[in-house]
């Protein structure tokens, strides 16, 4: 097959997948559900791997698939490009997909819904394909609306708990914020370049340069920056960046697997691809970037110290997953776009072990997902504590690892880079490390080991209730018969995806390194730039980035961060609860992740709903219903009324009202002639 | 001027209509159904020869007919389409048979004149949209008003008397001034009412700016547009769903499709220096009416306020005079068709079963009607203009015409984003999540075949236009390559 129809088949087979489970699997069964979706996925990633191997070996494609729509002078089209940017995130997306979908067998045996998730992650697939392998502007947003739609479909999964359908319709309002931003970007690049495709618009990029547009009257802006700054609004919504990070921590609502693979490995992490797909752009303009850099060095620290309050076990890894997002974030504003590929990556594959370990201990409890209420699992599933184990390592960032590899060059990124911003970044981003090694380890000891507290009834500790409020509804029922047994190792559907993404978490970095940010992987995909460059000077091959990294500052404080909470949660386990309660507001402020869930419902929920019943009230129903529409037809009605008086049916009433009609007439035509 | 298949679009549907009556009566509604049915079905396929036949390298006007009608005052029958009308006019009788699907088991009584007043107005519609004569257009567009009037007041709701009265009175004003602006022009053109001529006839600018306002007095109350949109709520809050079908599919469309036909043509100099009121009052039906919608507690009102706020896209990509904004608020008007159609055949699926048009009686729905459930979010997201549904690409290609203009339109009219998918989908969630609301919704049957046939019919309708715009684009183009390029002519001497 040629590239072109293997990209159609990577494209589309999820497509079929997801229409066959959905259209069919309420009739032919849970069976055939998950084994035509899997199949299609299994395709699509064999597809992915072969065009993987050509574009290795040189090949590109950029072609149009059909032509949506033709206008004055311009013409939209549905078409791939395919390079190695491409071609990396095809077979990650693929990959992890794949696991997912494995995996789903075993964590959603006993849901009703099973046909209809297995349709929704395999239209997930589809549309994250349609977004990666996009040649053009009105691709790119209907992948990235469209992965949107599955993510609130997902998140809202189990529509009946109130939690998912508030937490769906969050995330996909939060994204529209978004999206607007993102679509007033294509708007512009529209109006300058008067195509949406990405070639001609990249190639002519340099000429714009200095061309200024005028968005408030009197200050004039670089388009491209203005450009850019849209389009990393959007990003900001899809990869959850301060402050549109609110959706993804309620997120979690949604069935785990559809945590691992849209909001953690694959979806949120479409901002940071769309920005190094445009990096030919985004090179053009420093304000763009130092805005990127601020806004990524922002989510990175400040959300790594929520993760550390938390005690919902998913809610943990999805604030640290926040916390990486701003490091590749903070990546792409170094221009170290090949750096946060890279970290997107590795982190694919370790944050879904993560997520994929956190339900393994999900369904062995029972739907328990507090973590007050585990504790020394490691000995009952050692699979999945071995994996999450090293999920935890390549998070904090510890050699040899494959966060380390990523993590570190980031940082190193932030070191070199030039960009406004950049010396900010680095110091939260070190911060960050220490804050990240203590998180990590917190979940490892915490829920593996130490004390068993899944055996207890109640809420035993109630040091860390607060902020816990919000997601026990709905869930608490299904631990009720936990307490009898102990918790065992979960099937293989479950344990072997775990395996197959723990291999990568370990030695993917150690491979990929040198290729892909100092070798000429990325060929002209993403444009080279100064930071890269810099940092090649200092880069002599993985061995030597490990055994640099012990004499390195991010080593130790990662290290430090473990360390901190091996001593509290395994030394000290009565420790976490005194700090909580001598630090007062401090900790009162990260349980209710700095008021921000309580601000937006307020100010732009409540705030819109009381501005639009204001305006429905006064506006259309007393200024123009009642005064204008029913006020005239009350006015034409009294006038009526008046009018009406003067038909009194006597004649001489009338002949009276003539005989001064004619006299006034006559009067005013004499008056008219003699003036 | 050979041929008739314009004229079979209009006069099948009116024939069959007159037909329902004749043999249709409340013992044996069965007859007249069927017969309405077919009717509906021959109406289409009269329409589908202008689609197939219709040539795409021509701005021009096609399929003509001409026949002396008045010759006293030179009034003919001059029918034509072009590439803003033809699609209308399949739009039209396509819900058409929508509509008599829809009405089966949901009216009972008066069925046949029920039926015969939606084939007849039809056939009115289309004749509204095919007019190239003005007496003959303000003819069809007055008649119209009469079979709806009755839609409302015979089969409507409680206070469907006061809707029916300020339905009739709002559109019967504004169209009274637009017949004096065709008077006015007759004597400019020398005695004729061909629209065509009108386009040419030079005009000063004060004659321009009150035949524009004469003439939008008549489409802004049509569109509506705001602030002469309040009838339009209480319209579809007591007309029956069939009703609100079509007044939201097709009617509004008809305010749009004679700002493009008469007032920009017609009064191009008056039309540029009234953009910013048209695009002002535009913004504020995108915005203002966007929050409106937000606090409504009755699904009908909601959407007809969604609608406004829709058709606010429709009259900004016009006034924004370039391709993209025109070709946009035209998809948009199409669009806009088989959604709100779809919107209001949902509501009319639950109300049918609940007689309750509130949110708050509802809460769970998708647990007791699964099926249902999907096709109203597919369609509540085409609604918040989601890609490859048909709501993205009006809304989509006016935000890519108005930023050329001006950034801060692209801005206000880019908050339906968020403000869009608010209104709709926090309807969603009231309506179809959550536990079973109460034992009335627990008893919910899902949705049957014959409901099956428009919901697939418009989802499929939905998903196409919005995968593969581009056969509706290059029936448009070229009309709207024509128009622009006259507007852009000045007629002052």
């Amino acid at each position: 097959m040629d590239l072109y129809t293997l990209c159609l088949v990577a494209a589309f087979a999820p497509l079929a997948g997801a229409a066959a489970a959905g259209f069919l699997g309420w009739k032919l069964g849970r069976t055939f559900a998950h084994t035509v979706t899997i199949l299609s996925v299994a395709v699509s990633l064999a597809a992915s791997l072969v065009i993987f191997g050509k574009v290795a070996d040189g090949a590109t494609l950029d072609q149009t698939v059909y032509t949506w729509m033709t206008g004055e002078n311009w013409r939209l089209q549905v078409g791939f490009l395919i390079d190695r940017l491409t071609v990396t995130m095809m077979v990650v997306v693929t990959f992890v997909s794949l696991m997912v979908h494995v995996y789903t067998i075993g964590y959603m045996a006993d849901d009703p819904g099973y046909q209809r998730f297995f349709a929704y992650i395999s239209l997930f697939t589809f549309s994250m394909m349609m977004l990666v392998m996009a040649n053009n502007f009105v691709q790119l947003f209907f992948g990235w609306e469209a992965v949107g739609l599955v993510s609130y479909l997902l998140i809202g999964f189990w529509f009946k708990r109130p939690t998912a359908v508030y937490a769906n319709l969050k995330a996909f309002l939060v994204n529209r914020v978004g999206d607007f931003g993102f679509l007033l970007g294509i708007g512009f690049v529209f109006a300058a370049f008067g195509t949406l495709d990405y070639a001609p618009v990249f190639q002519a990029a340099p000429r714009y340069a200095q061309m200024l547009v005028e968005i408030v009257p009197g200050s004039e802006w670089s388009l491209v920056t203005v450009i850019c700054i849209g389009l990393f609004i959007g990003a900001m919504g899809k990869s959850a960046q301060f402050p549109l990070h609110v959706w993804l921590p309620d997120s979690m609502e949604g069935p785990t697997p559809i945590s691992a693979l849209i909001h953690a490995a694959t979806m949120v992490t479409a901002g940071i691809f769309m920005v190094s797909r445009m990096s030919p752009l985004f090179e053009m303009s420093q304000a763009a970037l130092s805005f990127v850099i601020v806004i990524g060095a922002i989510t990175a620290f400040f959300m790594a110290l929520i993760a550390i309050v938390q005690t919902d076990i998913k809610r943990v890894v999805a604030y640290s997953t926040l916390s990486q997002l701003g490091y590749m974030t903070m990546a792409l504003g170094a221009s170290a776009y090949s750096a946060a590929i890279f970290h997107l990556m590795t982190h694919a594959f370790f944050k879904a072990v993560l997520f994929l370990g956190a339900g393994s201990v999900i369904i062995a409890l029972h739907h328990e997902q507090d973590m007050r209420k585990m504790g020394g699992l490691r000995k009952y599933m050692p699979i999945t504590y071995a994996t999450v184990l090293i999920g935890a390592l390549a998070n904090a960032g510890l050699p040899p690892f494959a966060g380390f590899f990523s993590k570190d060059s980031i940082i190193e990124a932030l070191h070199l880079s030039a960009t406004p911003g950049a010396g900010f970044a680095y110091a939260l981003a070190l911060a960050g490390v220490f804050v990240g090694g203590l998180y990590s380890f917190r979940l490892v000891f915490f829920a593996f080991h130490g004390k068993e507290r899944f055996a207890e009834g109640g809420h035993g500790h109630d040091e860390h209730a607060a902020g816990h409020d919000d997601h026990s509804s709905g869930k608490a029922v299904a631990s009720g018969d936990s307490h009898g047994h102990a918790p065992h190792e979960t099937p293989w559907v479950v344990t072997l995806p775990l395996i197959l993404l723990a291999i990568p978490s370990v030695f993917i970095g150690w491979f990929a390194i040198g290729p892909m940010l100092y070798g000429d992987w990325f060929g002209k995909a993403i444009v080279p730039t100064a930071t890269l460059a810099e940092m090649a000077k200092h880069f002599h091959g993985a061995g030597a980035m490990v055994v640099h990294a012990f004499t390195s500052l991010p080593f130790w404080l990662a290290l430090g961060g473990a360390a901190t909470a091996w001593y509290l949660y395994i030394v000290r386990p009565d420790l976490p609860a005194i700090i909580k309660a001598k630090s007062g507001f401090l900790a009162t402020l990260l349980e209710r992740k700095y008021y921000f869930d309580e601000f937006n419902d307020w100010f732009f929920a409540g705030g819109a709903r009381k501005l639009g019943h204001g305006l429905w009230l006064w506006g259309d129903r007393t200024i123009i219903d009642g005064i204008m529409v029913n006020g005239t037809a009350k006015a034409i009605g009294w006038f009526a009324g008046v009018a009406r008086r003067t038909q009194t049916g006597f004649v001489y009433h009338y002949a009276f009202t003539m005989i001064i009609g004619v006299f006034g007439l006559l009067t005013w035509m004499f008056w008219r002639a003699g003036g | 001027m050979t041929g008739m298949t314009i004229s079979l679009a209009i006069w099948v549907p009116i024939a069959f209509g007159v037909a329902v009556l004749a043999v249709g009566n409340d013992r044996n509604p069965a007859l007249g159904r069927w017969t309405a049915l077919a009717g509906s079905i021959l109406g289409f396929l009269a329409c589908v020869p202008l689609w197939t036949g219709f040539d795409l390298k021509s701005a021009g006007m096609q399929f003509e007919e001409m026949a002396p009608w008045i010759a006293r005052f030179n009034v003919n029958y001059h029918l034509g389409v072009d590439g803003i009308s033809m699609p209308l006019i399949l739009l039209n009788s396509f819900m058409t048979i929508l509509v008599v699907v829809a009405h089966w088991e949901v009216i009972t009584e008066k069925v046949s004149q029920y039926l015969a007043a939606f084939l007849v107005m039809s056939g009115l519609i289309n004749g509204t949209f095919a007019a190239l004569d003005a007496i003959l257009f303000y003819v069809f567009f007055e008649a119209m008003l009469i079979p709806m009037f009755l839609i409302i007041g015979v089969w409507g709701g409680p206070n469907r008397v006061y809707a029916a009265v300020k339905f009739f009175l709002y559109t019967l004003l504004g169209s009274l001034l637009m017949l004096a602006a065709f008077i006015y022009l007759y004597w400019q053109t020398n005695g004729s009412f061909e629209i065509l001529d009108y386009h040419k006839v030079p005009l000063g600018i004060t004659a321009q700016v009150l035949v524009f306002l004469a003439m939008f007095m008549s489409f802004a109350v049509k569109v509506p547009m705001w602030p002469v949109h309040t009838w339009l709520p209480d319209a579809h809050v007591e007309a029956p769903t069939g009703g609100s079908v079509i007044l939201a599919a097709i009617t509004l469309k008809i305010g749009g499709y004679g700002f493009l036909r008469f007032n920009m043509p017609i009064a191009p100099d008056a039309s540029h220096a009234l953009s910013g009121f048209m695009i002002a009052l535009s913004l504020v039906a995108v915005v203002y009416i966007g929050l409106v919608a937000l606090a409504q507690s009755d699904m009908k009102k909601l959407i007809a306020y969604s609608s406004i706020s829709h058709m606010g896209f429709v009259t900004l990509g016009f006034f924004l005079f370039n391709g993209d904004g025109v070709l946009g608020g035209l998809i948009q008007m199409v669009s806009h068709g088989f959604i709100s159609a779809a919107m209001f055949l949902c509501v009319g699926v639950l109300y049918d079963r609940m007689h309750s048009r509130q949110i708050s009686d509802y809460g769970g729905v998708a647990n007791t009607m699964p099926v249902f459930a999907a096709f109203f979010v597919l369609f509540a997201m085409a609604n918040s203009g989601l890609p490859a549904t048909s709501g993205f690409i009006g809304e989509f290609m006016v935000v890519m015409g108005a930023i050329k203009v001006n950034f801060w339109y692209a801005f206000l009219a880019g908050t339906t984003l968020v403000f869009g998918a608010a209104y709709t989908l926090w309807m969603v969630k009231r309506v179809l999540y959550g536990e079973v609301a109460n034992e009335h919704v627990a008893a919910l049957k899902d949705v049957g075949r014959r409901e099956l046939v428009f919901l697939v019919l418009l989802a499929v309708c939905v998903l196409a236009l919005g995968v593969y715009p581009k056969p509706l684009a290059d029936v448009m183009n070229p009309t709207i390559q024509q128009l622009l390029a006259h507007i852009a002519e000045s007629k002052l001497q």
